[in-house]
């Protein structure tokens, strides 16, 4: 078994898998890794299934130290990594010798950074996974929803495995502002038609209400013109639309039903790209058909087995 | 019923049977729940039933969208209301008094009764369980009288009592943890609503029906309840 201590901690510092799933009827909300997309390269880094527990990172804030020679892998937002002082590029897997300190700073480019460890962190299920929900006091190392907090102790017990990198030309690209896709969902003929037009021809500024259950989107107001909705099921990246007009997505830790109308959800990849974004960030929208949006994205998962 | 199937997202159909809130939906909520579990098997990562839909995520790897909306109407095929509910009968023993539910002097002004009448006829019911959200084990269940409905709150708490029972418009239903709300609160369980450690975890499952039943403040306290007063606010650092 190989260990790290957790040297510097914040309350955006989470134990995170794929999420929680076949509980949704009872309440119980998705959890899991905002930007799924990182973290599944942080763990084919290191051989690992692509849903083991990592760590996420939001903002910077966090620090481990080795207590064993360890193995690790970094993805996703490029965070001012440090070994010691000296500076560690992203989407590769890296030693971190005993006693030596990994830092992670502050964003230099994008949002949330996952660390992952052979074989993946070891931590209690509970309803099935690891992933930490504040609210709902489920997951992370203690299995009570906790952040990560200075003095715990993460331990794995995966084999070592060859250093590698994640090839420039299938990472995600976070410099660019790439549009963000939405399936098309059955509100959205019930928006009026200036609204119709705006959603997909403006621009939305993320505002700083803003957390792991939803982001609202400033811009200019849209107007829902259909019934009063009785709470249905939410899916995971629905942009609800309440009464001021201002859209909100919901991501893992949304609840799990509700009765906003919507204009429809963003897909898998756009939403680990708005994962990455922060405050004041400008994005755009762009509709997609459901069908066109599958194909899309398991042309992607193609690329963890591929390469 | 006149069945309709919807995109909610990449991996998501929205099946609506219905476009009311009725009891009366509930037979056909269940079979239809039944029927998309056996059809979809493994390849059924979550279903999430409310008032009048049942949400189906799939597995996307397995499943074309059009593949999935075939299993649903598959699904549909000669549906009929489940004869017998299948649900549980559960009696929630409930300590009705203003210092855990505030809310009951504002009930009872507004349809005119007693207060000892509200609690009579809040507990006179049998309540059906519609769904469960907004938190682990939270069920929405109705539906109350009309004389007892009454709109959530202006402002919601920042911190409603775990167990605390309340009404919001001819609905309600009993908080399993801490947590902000907005309903009218008319008195407190000591029943645990949702444990990690028993099996199927949530005490109240949607087709369930439920009984609330008004209890003394000794056997409340013996029953495990904290009757810790709901206003009473001790932590200056709450807010």
């Amino acid at each position: 078994m190989s260990r790290l201590t957790i040297e510097a901690s914040t309350p955006l510092c989470l134990l995170q898998d794929a999420g929680r799933f076949g509980v949704r009827h009872l309440g119980v909300t998705q959890g899991g890794a905002a930007d799924w997309c990182s973290m599944s390269w942080a763990n084919w880094l290191l051989g690992n299934a692509l849903d083991v527990p990592v760590i996420e990172v939001t903002l910077g804030g966090f620090a481990v130290i080795a207590e064993d020679d360890c193995l690790l892998a970094l993805a996703g937002a490029d965070l001012g990594a440090q070994i010691d002082g000296q500076p560690l590029a992203p989407w590769r897997s890296f030693k971190l010798g005993k006693g030596q300190t990994l830092r992670l700073t502050q964003p230099l480019l994008g949002a949330r950074a996952y660390l992952a460890v052979p074989g993946g962190f070891e931590a209690p299920k509970v309803l099935g996974s690891s992933a930490t929900v504040v609210r709902e006091e489920f997951g992370g190392l203690d299995g009570l929803g906790l952040p990560l907090a200075k003095g715990a102790a993460l331990s794995y017990r995966g084999e070592s495995v060859p250093l590698r990198e994640v090839p420039l030309a299938l990472r995600p690209d976070l410099q660019s502002n790439a549009p963000l896709d939405l399936v098309l969902g059955a509100q959205i003929g019930q928006f009026s038609g200036q609204s119709l037009f705006d959603v997909f021809n403006s621009v939305w500024t993320l505002d700083s209400r803003a957390d792991r259950m939803g982001i609202r989107l400033l811009g200019k107001a849209l107007q829902y013109q259909g019934q009063p909705m009785i709470s249905e099921g939410i899916p995971l990246g629905a942009v609800q639309v309440p009464p001021d007009g201002q859209p909100i997505v919901l991501l893992n830790d949304r609840q799990t039903i509700g009765g906003y109308p919507r204009l429809g959800a963003l897909t898998p990849l756009a939403l680990a790209r708005l994962a990455q974004c922060l405050p004041g960030a400008q994005v755009r929208l762009r509709p997609m058909v459901q069908d066109v949006a599958h194909r899309e994205h398991i042309k992607y998962l193609q690329r963890f087995s591929n390469s | 019923m006149n069945p309709r199937i919807e995109v909610v997202a990449l991996d998501c159909l929205m099946l609506r049977l219905f476009d009311e809130i009725a009891e009366a939906n509930m037979p056909w909520m269940l079979a239809a729940s039944e029927r998309l579990r056996a059809v979809f098997g493994e390849q059924l990562i979550d279903l999430v039933p409310s008032y009048t839909t049942l949400m189906v995520h799939y597995d996307l790897t397995a499943l074309s969208p059009g593949q999935a909306r075939e299993l649903i109407a598959e699904a549909l095929i000669d549906l009929s209301p489940n004869a017998q509910t299948a649900g549980q009968c559960h009696v929630l023993p409930v300590w009705y008094d203003l210092s855990v539910g505030p809310e009951l002097s504002l009930l009872a002004e507004r349809s005119g009764l007693a207060v000892a009448e509200v609690i009579r006829r809040h507990s006179a019911r049998e309540y059906q369980v519609f769904a469960l959200g907004f938190a682990p084990g939270f069920a929405f269940m109705g539906l109350v009288e009309e004389v007892l409905a009454a709109p959530r709150l202006n402002t919601p708490r920042k911190k409603v009592a775990a167990g605390s029972v309340g009404i919001a418009e001819r609905q309600t239903a009993a908080y399993p943890v801490v947590s902000p709300g907005g309903w009218n609160l008319i008195g407190r369980t000591p029943a645990r609503l949702f444990d990690r450690n028993r099996d199927g975890y949530s005490l109240m499952q949607p087709g369930d029906t439920v009984r609330f039943e008004a209890v003394s403040h000794a056997e409340f306290v013996n029953l495990g309840g904290d009757d810790t007063p709901l206003e009473v606010r001790h932590e200056p650092t709450d807010d």
